[in-house]
This record gives C-alpha cells, sequence and structure tokens, in this order.
C-alpha cells in the first residue's frame, strides 16, 4: 500500500489524528523555546553541518582512524557490508559467549538489520529495553518514530498492553504507574542479560571511543551489567574529533524533544577489566547514497526526529504509513536508495512545505532532495498510466499557448455547465471534501483584451 | 521601468479578479506594466509531480514572454519562487538568468522594489494572514517560526498600513495548508485535514477575512469553507490592498 492509502485509513479516526498531532506539535514548540534560549543557534546548525559535510568528504579516512583507535583501546571491531553480515557478526558474538538472553537500548540500524527476529529465530531472548521500543515490541509493531516509537499508543492502550503482557492490574491507563511496573519488569531484564547491544549517537575518529545518548539510562545499565557489550553503529555515525561533541550534543536533544541535554550522554572508550566491547560498523546502502551527489547529504542526520515532530503530513498519517524504518522527511530520501520500488510513494508524501529543511540541526535541505527524488522516481519506477498521461499532456499543452487558450477556455466551459454529477464524481479526488472554485464570466486574458481596445 | 506582470495560469482562468486587482493595484502606484500575451503557465505542477522534463516546454514559453522586461511581477509566491529555483532544468543563457533573477511576488515588489509599505488602502476587518511555504521559506517573504531569526513579514508590512486591517494573531503562524499542487489530490485525505485544520485556526482567532500572497493556496482553503459553510471570506492580498472601501 502507497503512503496515501495507509494515511486515509489513519485518518479515520479523525480524534486519534487531532491527538497524535497535537502531541507532537507540543514537541516541536518545546524545541522552539528550547533552541531560542542558545544564542547563536544558526550559525550552530552551521558549523553541523560543516562538520557532517568533511565527514562525508573524508569517510574512508575517519573511518580507519576510528578503527585504529579503537583497537588501541581493546575494543573489538567489525565491518559489515549489509544488514545479513551484520547480523551474522552480532551473532556470532553471543554464541561465542553462550548468551542466550540479551538486552538492547535503542538502535535504528538494528531494527533497519531486523537484528531482532533474526537473533530470536537462534533462540535468543532480545529484550527493547527503551521503554517505547519495549512497548512496541509487546504490541509487535515496529516502531512509528524515530525518538518516541510508541507515540502513536494512548497510555489507555499500553495499560492494556501492559495487563497482557506483564500482568499489571488496570489502571486506567495512569502513568505513574504504568512506569513503575515497566521499570520493575525491565529491572529483572538487565540483572538477568548475558550481553548488551547498543546503537552509537557519535563515533570520534580521533579517540576511538563512541557516545550514546539515552533518557532513561537504558544503554548504561545493560552494557554495565553484561559481560559483553556489542555498539552497533552506521558508517556515517563518525565525527573527526571529541570537541565536536561540543556541538552536536546541544543540537540533539534541543532539537529533539526541546531538553538541553540527554538525560544520560554516556562516553564508551574501553572494555572494563575482564569484559568485551564491541563495534560492528555497517554499510548497508550507504556508499551507495554517498555516491549520488544529489541525496548525499542525506547521510548527515543524527536521528533527533524533529524534522517528523514539525512535518504536518506525519503529525496527520503517523509513522506507520510510510512503512519504512525511518519514518517522516528525512526517511522519506533515504528510505528510496534503499528500496526505490517500494519506497517509491514516499518522496509524494509532502507538500514541500519546507518547515523539516528548517529544523534539520544538521541542515539537510530534505524538501529539495524530496523534489530531486520525484523526478528520479517518475523515470525509473512505472508510473500509474492516468497520471503520467495527464500529466504528460499537459506538458504539452502549456507549452503552447494557442492550445493551451482553447483548452483553458473548454475546462472553464465543463466545470461551468457540466452537471454536478459529473464534477463531483469518484474520478474527483478534490471534489470530496471541497468544493471546487466558482467560475466566472471569462478569463483575464479576455478582460485584458477588452480593456486595451476600450482604450 | 518596464515591468512584465504575470499572471498565473489558475488564476488566468478561475480567479481573474486577482489578476485586474494586482494590475489595478500596480498602475495605482505608479508602475507602467504590460501583460504579455501568450502567457500559460511557470510548469510548477509538473515539476513537483516528477515531470520537470515535460515542463521544459512551458519554462521556455516564460522565459520568451518575459525576457524584456526589467521585472516579472506575479501574485502568487509559490509560482515566482518556481521561476527563480526551478528554471535550473533550462540551459542558463543570459535571457534565463535576466528572468529569474527579475521574477518578484507582488508584495515584495511593492516594499523592496518600489520602497512602499503603505499602499492607501481601506479595509475595515478582521484578517487572517495565510504565509504560504513557498513565500515564506521559498521567497523569505518573512521569518519562519523554525529559525532563530528577528521577526519580519513582508505581508504583515503592507497588511498593517491598510486602514481599518486588523490582522488577527493564529496558534500556528505559519503551517503548511495542505495544498502541495498535485498532492492536494494524491494525498486527499491528510491534504484535506490540514485544510481543515489551518481554517480552525483562523476561526479560533476571530478572523473575517483570509487572505495571503499565494491563491492556490487560498482556493483549497475556499473549496473547503464553502463546502463545510464556514463563515470565513477568502480574499487574495492584492484585493484587500486595491480596497478602497
Amino acid at each position: 500500500m502507497s503512503h496515501s492509502e495507509k494515511a486515509a485509513i489513519f485518518n479515520k479516526d479523525e480524534a486519534k489524528v487531532n491527538w497524535h498531532d497535537k502531541a507532537l506539535w507540543f514537541v516541536r514548540e518545546k524545541r522552539d523555546t528550547s533552541a531560542h534560549k542558545v544564542k547563536g543557534w544558526e550559525e550552530l546548525r552551521n558549523l553541523a553541518s560543516g562538520i557532517k559535510a568533511n565527514v562525508l568528504s573524508n569517510l574512508d579516512n575517519y573511518l580507519i582512524e576510528f578503527e585504529a583507535n579503537a583497537q588501541k583501546n581493546g575494543i573489538k571491531v567489525h565491518w559489515a557490508s549489509n544488514a545479513e553480515e551484520h547480523n551474522k557478526i552480532v551473532h556470532k558474538i553471543l554464541a561465542k559467549h553462550k548468551a542466550k538472553k540479551v538486552v538492547k537500548s535503542k538502535s535504528m540500524l538494528t531494527e533497519e538489520c531486523h537484528l531482532n527476529p533474526y537473533l530470536e529465530n537462534e533462540g535468543i531472548e532480545v529484550i527493547d529495553t527503551d521503554l517505547g521500543e519495549r512497548i512496541v515490541q509487546l504490541a509487535k509493531e515496529p516502531p512509528s518514530h524515530i525518538v518516541l516509537p510508541a507515540i502513536h499508543k494512548t497510555k489507555e492502550e499500553v495499560d492494556e498492553l501492559f495487563q497482557e503482557h506483564l500482568g499489571t492490574t488496570p489502571s486506567n491507563g495512569n502513568p505513574e504507574y504504568l512506569t513503575n511496573e515497566a521499570r520493575k519488569h525491565l529491572r529483572d531484564k538487565f540483572l538477568k542479560a548475558d550481553a548488551a547491544i547498543t546503537g552509537v549517537n557519535f563515533a570520534v575518529a580521533e579517540t576511538g571511543g563512541f557516545v550514546v545518548c539515552t533518557n532513561e539510562g537504558n544503554a548504561d545499565m545493560g552494557s554495565h551489567l553484561a559481560k559483553v557489550h556489542i555498539a552497533c553503529m552506521g558508517i556515517e555515525k563518525i565525527i573527526p574529533k571529541e570537541e565536536h561533541l561540543g556541538v552536536f550534543l546541544r543540537l540533539l536533544a534541543r532539537s529533539s524533544t526541546g531538553q538541553p541535554i540527554t538525560t544520560y550522554s554516556s562516553h564508551f572508550n574501553k572494555p572494563a577489566e575482564g569484559r568485551e566491547m564491541h563495534i560492528v560498523i555497517v554499510d548497508n546502502g550507504r556508499t551507495e547514497q554517498l555516491s549520488r551527489e544529489e541525496f548525499r547529504s542525506s547521510l548527515s542526520c543524527i536521528r533527533c526526529g524533529a524534522c517528523m515532530n514539525t512535518c504536518p503530513i506525519y503529525r496527520r498519517s503517523g509513522g506507520h504509513s510510510y512503512d519504512a524504518t525511518i519514518p517522516g522527511p528525512i526517511g522519506s530520501i533515504l528510505s528510496p536508495g534503499m528500496d526505490m520500488k517500494k519506497h517509491s510513494s514516499l518522496p509524494f508524501a509532502s507538500t514541500l512545505c519546507g518547515s523539516c529543511s528548517n529544523v534539520c540541526p544538521v541542515k539537510i535541505n530534505i524538501h529539495e532532495q524530496l523534489y530531486a527524488w520525484r523526478q528520479v522516481i517518475v523515470k525509473e519506477q512505472k508510473q500509474p498510466i492516468i497520471k503520467k498521461s495527464i500529466l504528460k499532456i499537459t506538458g504539452a499543452v502549456l507549452a503552447r499557448p494557442t492550445l493551451y487558450s482553447f483548452m483553458g477556455k473548454s475546462v472553464r466551459f465543463m466545470l461551468k455547465y457540466a452537471p454536478k454529477f459529473m464534477i463531483y464524481s469518484k474520478l474527483n479526488a478534490w471534489g470530496k471534501a471541497r468544493d471546487l472554485p466558482e467560475v466566472k464570466n471569462g478569463n483575464f486574458d479576455q478582460w485584458y483584451k477588452n480593456r486595451e481596445k476600450n482604450g | 521601468m518596464k515591468v512584465g506582470l504575470f499572471i498565473p495560469c489558475y488564476i488566468n482562468q478561475l480567479y481573474p479578479q486577482v489578476g485586474i486587482a494586482t494590475l489595478e493595484l500596480l498602475e495605482k502606484l505608479g508602475v507602467d506594466v504590460i501583460y504579455p500575451s501568450n502567457q500559460t503557465c511557470c510548469g510548477q505542477p509538473l515539476g513537483n509531480s516528477g515531470y520537470e522534463d515535460d515542463a521544459k516546454g512551458a519554462c521556455q514559453v516564460f522565459v520568451e514572454n518575459f525576457k524584456e522586461y526589467d521585472y516579472i511581477v506575479g501574485p502568487s509566491g509559490s509560482c515566482i519562487y518556481h521561476v527563480k529555483k526551478h528554471f535550473d532544468i533550462l540551459e542558463q543563457t543570459p535571457d534565463v538568468i535576466k528572468v529569474r533573477n527579475n521574477a518578484y511576488e507582488l508584495c515584495e515588489f511593492i516594499t523592496k522594489v518600489l520602497g512602499i509599505k503603505d499602499v492607501g488602502a481601506k479595509f475595515p476587518h478582521k484578517v487572517g494572514l495565510h504565509k504560504s511555504c513557498h513565500g515564506l521559506r521559498g521567497l523569505k517573504l518573512g521569518s519562519c517560526s523554525e529559525k532563530m531569526e528577528p521577526h519580519y513579514s513582508t505581508e504583515e508590512d503592507l497588511l498593517n498600513n491598510v486602514e481599518g486591517v486588523k490582522l488577527m494573531p493564529l496558534n500556528r503562524k505559519d503551517e503548511c495548508c495542505g495544498f502541495g499542487g498535485t498532492f492536494s489530490v494524491f494525498e486527499e485525505a491528510i491534504s484535506v485535514k490540514m485544510g481543515k485544520d489551518r481554517i480552525q485556526d483562523h476561526l479560533d482567532n476571530g478572523v473575517e477575512v483570509l487572505t495571503g500572497a499565494d491563491h492556490s493556496c487560498l482556493m483549497h482553503l475556499e473549496g473547503l469553507l464553502n463546502r463545510n459553510k464556514q463563515p470565513i471570506k477568502v480574499m487574495h492580498i492584492a484585493e484587500i490592498l486595491n480596497s478602497s472601501i
């Protein structure tokens, strides 16, 4: 199903759409307030954008530098060219340690690689420890937002889910009670875990260390308790120097939720005595995206989710309508690069309003890339014949002023004199909920000609 | 100063009164305006749908029509933005470059080129301003709510100087209305929902007349207002600036 079809289904429950829209708009406004307090916010965005551009232009060197420094610190570094290799590597490490119970903090990369089903298939229990991720895991759903994975669920729905899976008592969606129950449930999982998997927000080439940002401390809890820590990162997570963290950490949480900084910004540099620390560096289509000049800056993304919160379409269609690991505007420019056929409707799920590009902390020109993807998709993917014919004919008419003048008159004649049932039919999506413009006597051309004639 | 009047296709065919108001307003302000015949469209509907290559003919017609003029002025931020931003698909001849550089949205032309903020209009109504995304974020006609920049607005500057106008503040000052060209039909459900939400904001803030510098957004909003019989009148900003009631 295309985005528009899924979004139409989501819109059948208007009250829920309103709630979803307001919840995310609230986060967008928190972001505005928080960013307003930073003197030189726009300059900070320029800096971040510049650092990321430098990274993407020198990615090979920075990755090698990072690997060498990480190894010096005693971290084991693995390279995976695709999702399958990534999953195999992670499994091999876990198998070596006979790990059967794994706790995982948030990582969109492992979602992208479908690591959970892979490991579960191998008889390993994987528990997502971010509360939102745990909620969607229990519901057997993918996250609908990269920072707020369960934003599509109301607290009442969470209540029911917890009753079913955690044996809680009905609480009418009492957030305090439910959070406490989740906390107890997760404590137990942390204590019994054989290994911890985390994502990576920033990997510092200069030091070989990496930073993981969470609000719940779940990455720390997992990695400090288990004897093996596996951190999974896409190749684009590199930043050159530790001092650059000062730029990105200031931008990330403010853009994301409006907090000045994430509650935990944890720096991992080397394994503790008697422990193992692994990093899996994954390509999975990223070098191909890097080779596409128009779309390469999409790899600058630091996964703050600000473009989702501000996007008027995302807010009213819900993350699942995008049917992609990363939903929303940034996902709509990343996903076609991974699978153009599957995701061909996504770049059209936008009015090109440009709000996404304006909030982006690394200044990715998201709406311009959406426009550019449309041009590529129309050429490379089969298009609905009616849409294609209409637009091709329109192009031909607009190139011929006389023909255009004739067509313009005909259309106005139709709109004015054709019976209503013909105009407001199933074929006319405009007319389902909107009236068509009232047609006046004559167009501007005629009025101007008459005026010229009459002096 | 030789000014060519650009009347976008849908305004020509469906909203001649907007074209008339634009022309009369510019003439009132002492501008020598000519309306070149043979205008079709800037090609935006094709470009936004992914058929940019098929728009080249329309873009060429546009350049031919306007290459002789010092300024090209049109009452639609979105179309002007398309000319400035997306005519990069043509070979960049001196004519193409000249046309792209000298294309102006009406309000911007009045405030920037003519240097006028008070056009001497009267309009005693509570007005809600819809800032079109292409005008705002594309042409930078005003400051954007996402950016940490000092407040400014080309349209507000003009409207605030119209006698009797009471500009009503909105809860979301620059959210998209959901028109988006062919988006309005291919993503019908979301488009309609976005439009309804925008209208509600204007209703909640006591707006009598909803205006803006882009009539395509207004066409979408007016379609919803009429269908739902809601008590807001829609007028292009040129019509307000040309009023002397």
